[in-house]
């Protein structure tokens, strides 16, 4: 930390001219940089910022979170948060298990921000059983999808679904078969319309009665569906099998599954309606069955879901893209393709053979992510080849979600959301006029309370004050570009504090030529021997100072680190400023007149700081022996 | 000792010695009132506990910047989302609306955010929105707390090679009181603590040794080779330290406070609640029992534990006695009055000394305290007393 002392002995025009050359430097390739501003953080531009923390897995180990998987989550998350054309959002990892995404202000910010929010890992698991529960009263669809395209796979059902009254028709009410017959014909449809020979899936949208969680099978539909179905979209799917019949049926098959009667007994308890329950965030096993709800409601219904043990992992799909139908005769809605590795296509391979044999709903597989059920689509063959294609009326928009859901949701960590926060341009603008406005009146008050003790001395303490602001507003600026500081409020409060901690060197420096005077010496001698005294004492202050930031940078995550940053970094500039300006410009300042001869307004006044002896008699007394200054 | 000049020229007589407060030999007081504001700082930490932010419980804060939004407007947008506990709602300034909800739900968080603008008519531009979630504050006080102990270890170990482990040890627990004493108060007042409040804490950490360091450094210049002669004991030399580095001490404190007191009004009054407040409010607590340990806590303990050692029992034995002599030399006639004039500057000490260590020589000072009676007076009178010196 100590700075050259040649270069200050002897020749204090040199150290003046040095840091005047360092300052123009620094302004220099600030203005060759276009960088005249510092970059400015999340709360004071505004913007979203997103603060994960890697959990460890639900029966995993806390292994998994080291630094390989965090980068890797850094990339994704980079690439999805990217995926929305968000300009310069930054990630980073901070620690060993943060992750802090800043999106700022503008185009895709709330998609992206939102997306971010989505990481979780993903899971293909096969349905057991499903029933449908509608939403609370007043959300009914405002998330309807408009009527008008029917899904291209299978216009008999679309026609079939629109010209049936919802729940009061026949087949909703016999599920086993109808269930069955209807997936099937979706599937050769669909298989056959295929150039890659894939299959099919369907969202699942359809239209649903309203069956209330508990309602045993037997009972009529039409009972209870009040009026939400009509204004629902034509279904895609006839298969509308209310499931209360194929869980009489499946009942005996789902323990084989691992499905215990607390499982079921939860299943009937969950209300998907309630978001506490519906659980998203939860990490599930997958190793065992569980529990899960539809990530969203369709058409003012949520679907609820026993899941069997995950057949594929998240991991194991290579790719998956929003793609428009593209075989021939294919019209209607987006749809997405997947692709998976080898591995996923051994398993998917498997898992679409078994399922397509099963009835419904057991022909289905859930797409789980974050603990709920993003897509289930049934499955009507064996589907080898590793790919896939999920169709459904999805719009555009939704079919690219959902492609960068099932693309980046494949995270090798699990993350819980730590902090967010969403700060407007106006807000964090006032914030920044706040802090500058606090740090004005703090620099006044300074400045007034230097001159009004120090006089002279006061005036040298604040051009060496400038000297340390003009440093740190072009290191802040420079090191925007170049180790992506952004300055944000907690570091906007570290600098105007540090007004007082740096002007504390240049007292405790005054003080200790005060001492000198007052043992009588005459200025330019007590300027020399004051020095060594102060310079230790600068030093060994400034380094517990220095050490307090440094740790509370290492040990901090988010915001606060700005705050350590600044510190540090004034902290630093501060030995630099004493060293380089302040002292020299003292040893030149004591050969001047206004100085040397003590006048009254130049705070070195002997009489004024009783002094024994007038300046120009050098004292002779030995001064006490326990406060003989030494050279450090 | 009236007047203007008096103050003007109190720093050279502090550094002299002709005025000096026995800041180390008055330490029962100070630790007296140490320990009453500890106490206090103690109870209110049981008794009313802290008030957290949502930063440590989890939960959403909303701002709506837009002027002419009731607080019953607000409440009723939010009624929907309010989740098991009641809303929080508070008008900040004119133009903002602060509400605050339990719900941790992430999923929920542009939902609402977007319904309120919907609701309240306010462009959802300008509504601000944090969420946290529930472990978040839990995490921020470990690494804190983390942070704290590190640090500590660091620097106890730097300022035991620095200077000395008795200096360290001295210099920890005025930290330690500095911290408990802010916490105290947070507690007492229920100022709601948030990460800036955290932040503000460990910022306290690095100036209140920054204070303390830099009395130490002149304690030990002023205590330098104090076994070599027999005029000071230890806690003298460093009371005559402490005093001569008091006016800078004063003046370091309130630079550093002023900018921080600014920071709190402009991010208290201007700008209603907000980092920048909670930063400046702990900081400005902080910084104030920093300023106060460093000269009532730290020098005065540092002075008890030196006292201690067998050289400064000793010294102080050599002190005594010397008095004792030149008090008998004094009762004799003038010509002691000068001799002690010239060479003793801060004493009368001793038997506060004395009475620490517990040795018997209590006699022996009150006898000189009796004859010399400007120390008696000064210790008495509890204000700096001037010495015939110059």
């Amino acid at each position: 930390m100590a700075a050259p002392k040649s270069s200050t002995r002897g020749h204090p025009g040199r150290a003046l001219v040095f840091i005047t050359v360092v300052i123009a430097a620094l302004y220099g390739i600030m203005f060759a940089t276009g960088d005249t501003t510092p970059r400015l953080g999340i709360d004071l531009a505004g913007g979203t910022s997103v603060t994960l923390k890697a959990k460890p897995d639900a029966g995993g180990s806390k292994s998994a979170v080291n630094a390989e998987n965090m980068n890797t989550a850094v990339q994704i998350i980079r690439d999805r948060v990217n995926a929305f054309g968000v300009s310069e959002a930054e990630v980073q990892t901070q620690g060993s298990e943060h992750i802090v995404i800043n999106i700022p202000k503008g185009k895709g910010e709330a998609e992206a921000a939102k997306q971010v929010g989505q990481t979780a890992k993903l899971y293909f698991r096969p349905v057991l059983q499903t029933e449908y529960q509608p939403d609370t009263p007043p959300t009914t669809p405002a998330t309807t999808p408009p009527a008008s395209t029917p899904p291209a796979s299978n216009p008999p059902q679309g026609q079939g679904a629109a010209t049936t009254p919802p729940s009061a028709s026949p087949p909703a009410t016999t599920p086993a078969a109808t269930g069955t017959g209807a997936a099937k014909a979706t599937a050769t449809a669909t298989a056959s319309a295929k150039a890659t020979g894939t299959a099919t899936a369907k969202p699942q949208s359809r239209v649903i009665p309203d069956l209330k969680q508990d309602t045993p099978s037997p009972t009529p539909p039409a009972a209870n569906t009040p009026g939400a179905p009509a204004t629902t979209p034509p279904p895609i799917d006839m298969t509308q099998p209310v499931t209360p019949p194929s869980s009489n049926g499946a009942g005996a098959d789902l323990t084989k599954y691992g499905v215990t009667p607390e499982l079921q007994a939860q299943f009937t308890a969950l209300n998907c309606a309630d978001p506490a329950q519906r659980g998203v965030g939860n990490q599930t096993d997958p190793t065992k069955p569980t529990v899960a709800c539809s990530a969203k409601p369709q058409n003012g219904t949520y679907e609820k879901y026993i899941l069997g043990p995950a057949a594929i992992d998240g991991t194991d799909l290579s790719s998956s893209n929003a793609q428009l139908p593209t075989g021939p005769g294919q019209i209607g809605g987006w749809e997405v393709a997947l692709k998976f590795d080898g591995t996923g296509t051994d398993k998917f391979t498997k898992i679409t053979g078994d399922l397509a044999e099963g009835q419904y709903p057991t022909n289905r597989f859930a797409v789980e992510l974050d603990g709920v059920v993003v897509v289930a689509p049934t499955v009507s063959t064996e589907l080898p080849g590793g790919q896939a294609v999920i169709t459904g009326d999805f719009s555009q928009k939704e079919a690219k979600n959902l492609a960068n859901v099932l693309k980046y949701g494949a995270l090798p960590l699990s993350f819980e959301m730590s902090e967010v926060s969403k700060v407007s341009a106006a807000l964090g603008s006032d914030q920044l006029r706040g802090g500058l406005i606090a740090g004005a009146i703090g620099l006044f008050l300074v400045a007034l309370y230097s001159i009004m003790y120090y006089r002279g001395l006061g005036v040298v303490s604040l051009v060496s004050l400038a000297i340390s602001g003009l440093l740190t507003y072009a290191i802040m600026c420079l090191l925007g570009r170049g180790i992506g500081f952004a300055l944000n409020l907690p570091a906007v409060c570290g600098a105007i504090a540090a007004i007082g901690i740096t002007a504390d060197s240049f007292i405790v420096y005054f003080e200790r030529i005060r001492d000198e005077v007052r043992e009588g010496k005459s200025l330019q001698p007590a300027v020399a021997r004051a020095w060594p005294r102060a310079r230790r004492t600068i030093l060994v202050s400034d380094f517990v100072s220095f050490l307090a930031a440094a740790v509370l940078y290492w040990v901090s995550v988010g915001k606060v680190k700005g705050f350590a940053f600044t510190l540090g970094l004034t902290t630093l500039l501060d030995v630099v400023v004493v060293f380089l300006f302040t002292k020299p410009l003292m040893v030149i300042l004591a050969r001047k007149k206004f100085f040397a001869s003590g006048h009254p307004w130049s705070g070195l006044d002997p009489a004024r700081l009783g002094a024994k002896r007038p300046l120009a008699y050098r004292a002779t007394r030995r001064p006490r022996a326990n406060v003989e200054p030494k050279e450090a | 000792m009236a007047g203007l000049s008096s103050l003007r020229t109190i720093g050279h007589r502090l550094y002299t010695g002709e005025v000096e407060y026995d800041f180390v030999g008055r330490k029962k007081k100070w630790y007296a009132l140490s320990a009453l504001i500890l106490i206090l700082a103690v109870g209110g930490l049981l008794g009313r506990g802290l008030s957290q932010g949502i930063e440590f419980k989890g939960g959403a804060v909303y701002t709506v910047n837009q002027g002419g939004i009731s607080v019953a407007q607000a409440h009723e947008a939010i009624e929907e989302f309010r989740g098991e506990h009641e809303p929080i709602i508070q008008k900040v300034g004119k133009e903002q609306v602060r509400i605050q909800i339990a719900s941790k739900d992430t999923g929920k968080f542009n939902e609402i955010r977007d319904a309120l603008s919907a609701k309240l008519g306010v462009p959802a531009d300008k509504v601000d929105a944090e969420l946290v979630g529930p472990s978040w504050g839990k995490e921020i006080s470990n690494k804190a707390l983390q942070g704290l102990l590190i640090f500590m270890v660091l620097v106890t170990i730097y300022l035991a090679v620095a200077f000395e482990w008795r200096m360290a040890i001295a210099a920890l627990v005025a930290l330690v009181h500095d911290i408990v004493i802010t916490i105290g108060v947070y507690a007492l007042v229920g100022f709601e603590v948030t990460p800036g409040t955290v932040i503000g804490l460990l910022t306290i950490l690095g100036y209140s040794l920054y204070d303390t360091v830099v009395v130490f450094d002149t304690v030990k210049e002023t205590t330098r080779g104090i076994t070599k002669q027999n005029k000071m004991t230890f806690s003298e030399a460093a009371n005559r330290g402490l005093n001569q580095t008091l006016v800078r001490s004063i003046n370091t404190s309130v630079v550093a406070l002023l900018p921080v007191a600014s920071l709190l009004f402009v991010g208290g009054g201007l700008l209603g609640a907000g980092m920048l407040k909670d930063i400046a409010l702990s900081l400005f607590v902080g910084l104030a029992a920093g300023a106060f340990s460093s000269i009532f806590i730290a020098t005065p303990l540092y002075a008890d534990l030196k006292e201690r050692t067998p050289e400064m029992r000793a010294l102080a034995k050599r002190v005594e006695q010397h008095r004792a002599a030149q008090a008998k030399a004094a009762a004799r006639g003038e010509a002691g009055d000068a001799a002690e004039a010239s060479d003793a500057p801060a004493d009368g000490d001793a038997d506060d000394q004395d009475g620490d260590d517990g040795e018997p020589a209590g006699a022996g000072s009150a006898g000189s305290g009796g004859i010399r009676r400007q120390p008696a007076r000064n210790r008495r009178a509890g204000r700096p007393s001037g010495k015939r010196k110059h």
